[in-house]
């Protein structure tokens, strides 16, 4: 690692006017990201300021609408709030899906996000349910938040603070898992809203998760994983890479899609 | 340089170390504690477990700084003098380790996962569990056995779990 030094503000105000006046300065959540960037030297920021200390940043509400969690949140405290379990149970799944145990104590929602890694799972869940990315400026609508890979809308120095989630009727997320890195090789996260379907891919395609819209209007006409039977998706725009080349992955995504609208219907 | 002040096995540390310095690299060069192992260094393989405010998680990526005020138990905090803790106990009892390179985060691992799973978690869990720790002897067989075990074990030995 290149040599840094290390802030640990505790209100939001210190850390924005902190990342206002550093050069060169970077947030630091889980880590789980960062650090093995800086390890690496692909990062080498000459301020790291830890988010963890943050009140401001952690819990889980629940409203009769929707579900909003804290930047800070781990993936292991989604994966098992009650309020999440009950309401979103699709999301829950998909945080106890991330990485593994140790993985999930450490690594964090906002950091996930912010990072926008094209085999993240997180922002799946976002896209496809509609979130919206609370920050210490201003709210995102996912839709306007993920820009390709590992872009997101943030500005320099603007802090993710939560994310909320509106509650669907129903919802599903599959993932076929890179069984080295435990990052989505494809995976499928589908909705079902008033008014709307939403079926959103991450792991697959060249500039990050995307939504796949012939599947959404199918399933809006009718939501059973039989609408989606025939319906392939095209390699094209797809990911190549050693782990596996875009026709497979297209074909992943068929396949995952349909086991997320199974895994929705079949919940009770 | 920077200070750090955490209590690591129940003993209060302060040190002032490079901003650098990983927990892992803290615990190993700083405290002398080198039961925790380093074996990827990339967050794969599970060899630098601990706890951390009661919380298993890899020590090879988290700052020693990030830990200002928390907890931090290693393999070394388990035992009660020469009693081992009960799951080290069904390890040596039930051939869980070969080279042993593994053990320490095996065993933290298995710990944390008989605190949030309860002591009768069935070898499918366990199994599912330990997808962050890799083994290259054992075939994890035995592993799995010690630490089904070691849970029912834990079970009987409440007052060592609520120590820790
Ligand atoms: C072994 C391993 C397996 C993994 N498996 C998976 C997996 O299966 N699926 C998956 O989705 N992820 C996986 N991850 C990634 C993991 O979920 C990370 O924790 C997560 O992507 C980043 O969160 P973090 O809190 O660690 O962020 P950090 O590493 O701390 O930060 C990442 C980036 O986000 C920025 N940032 C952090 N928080 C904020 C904030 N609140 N506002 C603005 N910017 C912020 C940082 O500046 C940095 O650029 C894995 C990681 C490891 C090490
Ligand atoms: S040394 Fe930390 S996970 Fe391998
Ligand atoms: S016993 Fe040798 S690596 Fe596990």
């Amino acid at each position: 690692m290149y040599a840094f030094a290390f802030h640990r503000p505790t209100s939001l105000r210190q850390a924005a006017s902190l990342v206002g006046k550093l050069e060169d300065a970077k947030f630091i959540a889980g880590g789980h990201t960062l650090l093995p960037t800086m390890k690496q030297r692909l990062a080498g920021p000459a301020n790291l300021i830890d988010l963890n200390a943050i009140p401001e940043l952690a819990g889980i509400e629940r409203s009769a609408r929707a579900v909003t969690i804290g930047a800070l949140t781990r993936h292991a405290e989604v994966a098992e709030s009650k309020d999440v379990r009950e309401a979103i149970p699709a999301l829950a799944e998909l945080a106890q899906m991330i990485g593994d145990p140790a993985v999930r104590h450490r690594g964090t929602l906002g950091g996930s996000v912010a990072n926008n890694d094209p085999a993240a799972d997180y922002p799946a869940a976002c896209l496809g349910l509609a979130a919206t990315i609370v920050t210490n400026k201003r709210k995102i609508a996912a839709d306007d938040f993920f820009k390709g890979l590992f872009e997101t809308a943030l500005e320099e120095g603007e802090i993710v603070t939560r994310v909320s989630f509106p509650i669907p009727q129903r919802a599903g997320y599959m993932k076929f898992r890179n069984p080295a890195s435990r990052y989505a090789l494809v995976g499928v996260f589908v909705a079902k809203r008033a008014g709307e379907v939403r079926v959103a891919v991450t792991g697959a395609g060249a500039n990050g998760v995307f939504r796949w819209k012939e599947a959404e209007e199918r399933l809006k006409a009718r939501f059973a994983a039989k609408s989606l039977v025939g319906l392939s998706h095209s390699p094209e725009g797809l990911n190549s890479d050693i782990h596996a080349d875009a026709q497979y992955r297209a074909h992943l995504i068929g396949v995952m899609a349909r086991r997320a609208v199974e895994a929705a219907s079949n919940r009770e | 340089m920077a200070a750090v002040s955490m209590t690591v096995n129940g003993r209060s540390v302060t040190a002032d170390i490079d901003p650098r310095t990983l927990l892992v690299q803290f615990l190993r060069e700083d405290l002398r504690l080198t039961g925790t192992h380093v074996g990827c260094d990339t967050s794969q393989c599970g060899a630098c477990v601990v706890h951390l405010d009661g919380k298993a998680v890899k020590a090879c990526t988290i700052l020693a700084l990030q830990c200002e005020g928390a907890h931090v138990t290693t393999i070394e905090g388990l035992a009660n003098g020469t009693e081992l803790h009960p799951m080290q106990a069904a390890f040596r009892e039930h051939h869980g380790l070969q080279c042993g390179f593994c053990t320490p985060g095996m065993i933290m691992t298995a710990v944390d996962l008989v605190n949030r799973k309860g002591s009768d978690v069935d070898e499918h869990t366990i199994r599912h569990e330990l997808e962050g720790n890799l083994c290259r002897c054992t075939g994890y067989h035995n592993i799995v056995k010690a630490i089904a075990a070691g849970a029912r074990a834990m079970a009987q030995a409440p007052l060592r779990q609520a120590a820790e």
